[in-house]
């Protein structure tokens, strides 16, 4: 449905709202303070218009209230989330509920924490909570005023229940459609009261059915691999072999005589093959002949990468922590414990392999993608085609899986349809060969933990050096004395009461691309850090619980820090309200059981991490058998996220966050020899399956803060407590990953 | 070379070369895009539809090998048996990015009419070749479990 809409001479309003159509209904958005005037709906602005408008709800005369997301569903059920946001502060009823992904627009649409249109960082709910309420409570406080105005009653007079306007006096009611169009013509609020959290409906109840559940059940669900346009063709990518390698020429003659292929395109990253069927253009970029200029391409492999960190272990580094005088007080300690940990290269291996659908014409570009990016596909897109930003429209579907996978890889897909002159709608296919071997991959790290014990065995000196590539460059803004602030998150900012700790860091240039990889930084900082607690526990004969109760016994605010770089931006999220850590700690060792015998061969192993804003502490209970052969029996979680939005999506989350740590820590290893990646398909990159899946329990920390983290702080914990049980089971310490190496 | 086959219920002539797999022939010939691709090497399940009632990946299945075949894919899941999986899965929200899904719906169906009641074991050697990277398990084995459940009810009303 367009939507037919008009400017408001509003001015500076704090909200916008749409005069639309009878059609269409009511259509109210938040607007963002340094926007400078609002205006409506979907039409486009010229160029240099300065009207921002940012239309969340849109309620139609079917009574259908229709949200849009400004992030994109990859599973992590952000479109549930937003829609119970709003539904709450609008009291509408949960079946009328729908769900659209926004338009690329970042000036409407953008995450208010990084200033773009983009999904990640797990903080589409915690950047849209506050937002998305005021939609709701204004589309709300709009209907009841145009309730009040037909019955001719006060406004304070009318209730609004499940999706129905109410004036109980009289005992009229209408419904969110019926009022639809007079609701358009009402003044906009100037302030709106949002709902005390303590009243919530929606909010915080145990199930609400997920909206995209019915379409991913019967299989309707459309993903950027699914979609088709008529005459479209489809592509493939022959790749480097090697990372950095160019083409330095190519000979198309057989793959241009496979029966189906229409053209063959070189483009940045590769040569391209269009065809059209998947069959044809596969076998059209299998015999494409090209030769590569390596002379740029990284030629080293893992064992190469392993040395060179080796020996950077040995050295001081950037200073990413300091407390106290650690060199020093190790000097001084009445014994020290060291350890050293690998942690290998991760592939994201989402189950939808990258894909993306364009259509190029002379004045327009339309990409179909599930890209979570979408300032970023938009960007490129424009700088691709020469086109304008706005000229670029992005219909965003549902992304296959994640993880930090689905960033801007729609770009690729608007060089092969630029390739081919626009003489058709593309559609870019990668394989799980491509996948696995050109993703930008979790970084390789090797970390070294020093702790130093007193005559009374108390921890007093912590020092953790990590190597491995930055994932930020040098970026100024975010780079700080040198150190990548994902490169140590989890490290650096440690909440235990430590009188001395120094983290520092070296980030080796390597020719191996790399990104974010579901929960950053801390899929590798809290397994060191978790689990040399526990070998500290260990050797002063504490139980690894009570220790770390202990350890978090003051807020880490408290106490003076010398050196923490970190983005300002991020400063106020370095630790987590107190006693917050603490708190699921107690929850989870409560609810496990802690400190209850096991039988022989079966061990319990805790930890407690603290990322994305979120506390979360797992109990994991493990058998090992006589043969050695691991199973994990049990997980225990209790989590801190604030409000929770929809229970049912966090443990859903985090059920899923164990399953994907718990594969990455048995099997996952992406390895180089001579520069070329080993692993090409499931069978030597495993992810965990049905048979290896633990059971689940999840404890949610009743809150009425505002909400934080979920997806990727479900990830870190895992792996450290299944380490920690192995250990109680068999007394044996595994600190290179995988533990379980595919063969 | 022209492959026939009965797809959903309905006799299909599909046109590719004889040696496409499968799930080609299902995505781009027949247009039906329920069925995934995930490995193209039988190892995750993704592209999981039935011939004649038997769980078959689809990416390694020549389409003339299942010519005059019955070939049942998401969009063709019906029956009791389907419909309990299907409404098992719904009411438990085992989906989340939902891409494996259809693979698993139909290693479910098919399991759950080999064994009405089917064992953890049993869903185990049944499941465990349908990768789910959101790790959606213990939600899956849950909603088999409630569709035998389902299935028992109806069978027993039915009684």
């Amino acid at each position: 449905m367009r939507i037919k809409s008009e400017k408001l001479g509003v001015g500076r309003r704090k909200f916008l709202k749409v005069a639309a159509s009878a059609a269409t209904g009511l259509v109210v958005g938040f607007y963002v303070p340094w926007g400078a005037r609002v205006f409506a709906g979907k039409t486009k602005e010229p160029e240099d218009d300065v009207f921002a408008p940012n239309a969340f709800v849109k309620i139609a005369p079917d009574n259908t209230v229709t949200i849009v997301s400004k992030h994109s569903e990859g599973g992590q059920g952000i479109y549930t989330g937003l829609a119970t946001i709003v539904a709450e502060e609008l009291d509408a009823d949960w079946c009328q509920i729908r769900v659209e992904p926004a338009p690329a627009d970042r000036d409407r649409y953008k995450n208010l924490q990084f200033g773009s249109q983009a999904t990640g960082g797990s903080n589409s709910i915690a950047n849209s909570y506050d937002q998305y309420r005021r939609a709701g409570a204004t589309a709300r406080a709009m209907m009841v005023d145009a309730a009040a105005r037909r019955w001719l009653v006060a406004s304070n007079e009318i209730t609004v229940e499940r999706g129905v306007v109410k004036h109980p006096l009289s005992g009229r009611q209408a419904s969110f459609g019926d009022l639809a169009h007079d609701s358009a013509a009402m003044r906009i609020p100037e302030q709106v009261t949002l709902k005390d959290p303590t009243t919530f409906k929606l909010i915080g109840a145990p199930h609400l059915p997920r909206l995209d559940g019915k379409e991913k059940t019967r299989g309707t669900a459309v993903f950027a691999i699914d979609f088709v346009l008529s005459d479209m063709v489809t592509a493939l990518v022959a790749r480097p072999p090697r990372f950095g390698a160019i083409v330095k020429s190519f000979d198309a003659t057989a793959a241009r005589a496979v029966p189906g292929v229409v053209d063959v395109a070189q483009i940045s990253t590769g040569v391209a093959v269009v065809a059209k069927s998947f069959p044809a253009a596969r076998r059209g970029r299998d015999v494409v002949r090209i030769e590569w200029d390596e002379s740029q391409a990284e030629q080293r492999g893992t064992p190469e990468f392993l040395a060179e960190y080796r020996s950077l272990l040995e050295q001081s580094g950037a200073v990413a922590r300091r407390d106290g005088d650690c060199a020093q007080a190790l000097s001084r300690a009445a014994r020290a414990l060291s350890a050293t940990f690998e942690f290998p290269f991760l592939a994201h291996a989402t189950m939808e392999p990258l894909s993306a659908v364009v259509r190029l014409a002379a004045t327009q570009c339309d990409i179909w993608t599930g890209d979570w990016g979408i300032s970023g596909v938009q960007d490129d897109a424009a700088r691709i085609t020469g086109l304008k930003p706005q000229q670029i429209q992005i219909h965003s579907l549902y992304g296959g899986g994640s993880f930090g996978r689905r960033g801007s890889g729609a770009s690729e897909a608007v060089e092969i349809a630029k390739a081919i002159g626009g003489r058709a709608p593309v559609k870019l296919f990668w394989t799980r060969e491509e996948d696995m071997r050109g993703d930008t991959y979790r970084p390789m790290y090797l970390h070294k933990l020093t702790a130093g014990l007193d005559e009374q065995d108390n921890l007093v000196a912590w020092h953790h050096r990590i190597v491995g590539q930055s994932l930020l460059g040098s970026d100024p803004d975010w780079i700080k004395n040198g150190v990548d602030i994902t490169s140590v998150a989890g490290a650096s900012n440690i909440p235990y009461d430590i009188p001395n700790i120094l983290v520092d860091l070296h980030s080796p240039v390597l020719g191996v691309p790399v990104d974010q990889w579901r929960s950053v930084g801390n899929s590798h900082t809290s397994f060191a850090v978790e689990t040399f607690l526990d070998d500290v526990a260990y050797a002063a004969g504490r139980d690894p619980y009570q220790l770390r109760r202990a350890l978090l016994a003051k807020d880490p605010r408290s106490k003076p820090i010398l050196e923490l770089p970190a983005p300002d931006g991020m400063r106020p999220g370095l630790f987590a309200k107190f006693p917050r850590d603490r708190k699921v700690l107690e929850l989870a060792a409560e609810k496990a059981g802690w400190g209850t015998p096991m039988p022989p061969g079966q061990g319990r192993g805790l930890a407690v991490h603290y990322s994305f804003r979120s506390s979360l502490a797992y109990v994991a209970e493990v058998t090992v058998s006589s043969k050695g052969a691991l199973k994990v029996d049990r997980v225990v979680c209790a989590a801190d996220c604030g409000v929770a939005i929809n229970p049912d999506v966090i443990r859903a989350q985090v059920e899923g966050g164990v399953g994907f740590g718990l594969g990455a820590i048995l099997y996952g290893a992406i390895t180089l020899k001579s520069g070329k990646v080993e692993q090409s398909n499931f069978h030597d990159y495993r992810l965990l399956r049905m048979n290896e899946m633990p059971k689940v329990e999840v404890h949610i920390m009743p809150s009425t803060e505002p909400p934080t983290g979920i997806g990727e702080s479900a990830v870190p914990p895992i792996g450290p407590a299944v380490s920690n049980a192995i250990f109680a089971a068999t007394g044996k310490r595994l600190r290179a990953l995988p533990l379980n190496p595919v063969a | 070379m022209p492959t026939s086959l009965v797809l959903n219920g309905r006799r299909v002539t599909l046109d590719t070369p004889p040696d496409v797999p499968l799930l080609w022939a299902i995505r781009e010939n027949a247009g039906l895009m329920g069925t995934k691709y995930g490995c193209g090497m039988a190892l995750c399940g993704a592209c999981t539809v039935h011939v004649d009632g038997a769980p078959t990946r689809s990416c390694v299945t020549p389409v003339n090998s299942v010519a005059g075949k019955s070939v049942t894919t998401i969009e063709g899941a019906s029956g009791p048996v389907a419909r309990a999986v299907q409404s098992a899965w719904e009411k438990l929200d085992v989906v989340q990015c939902g891409y494996c899904q259809s693979g698993q719906i139909m290693s479910a169906i098919a399991l759950l009419e080999q064994k009405p009641s089917p064992t953890d074991p049993d869903i185990d050697a049944a499941m465990s070749g349908n990768i789910c990277r959101c790790a959606t398990y213990m939600r899956i084995r849950a909603a088999i479990h409630e569709a035998a459940q389902i299935r028992k009810m109806s069978r027993a009303d039915q009684k």
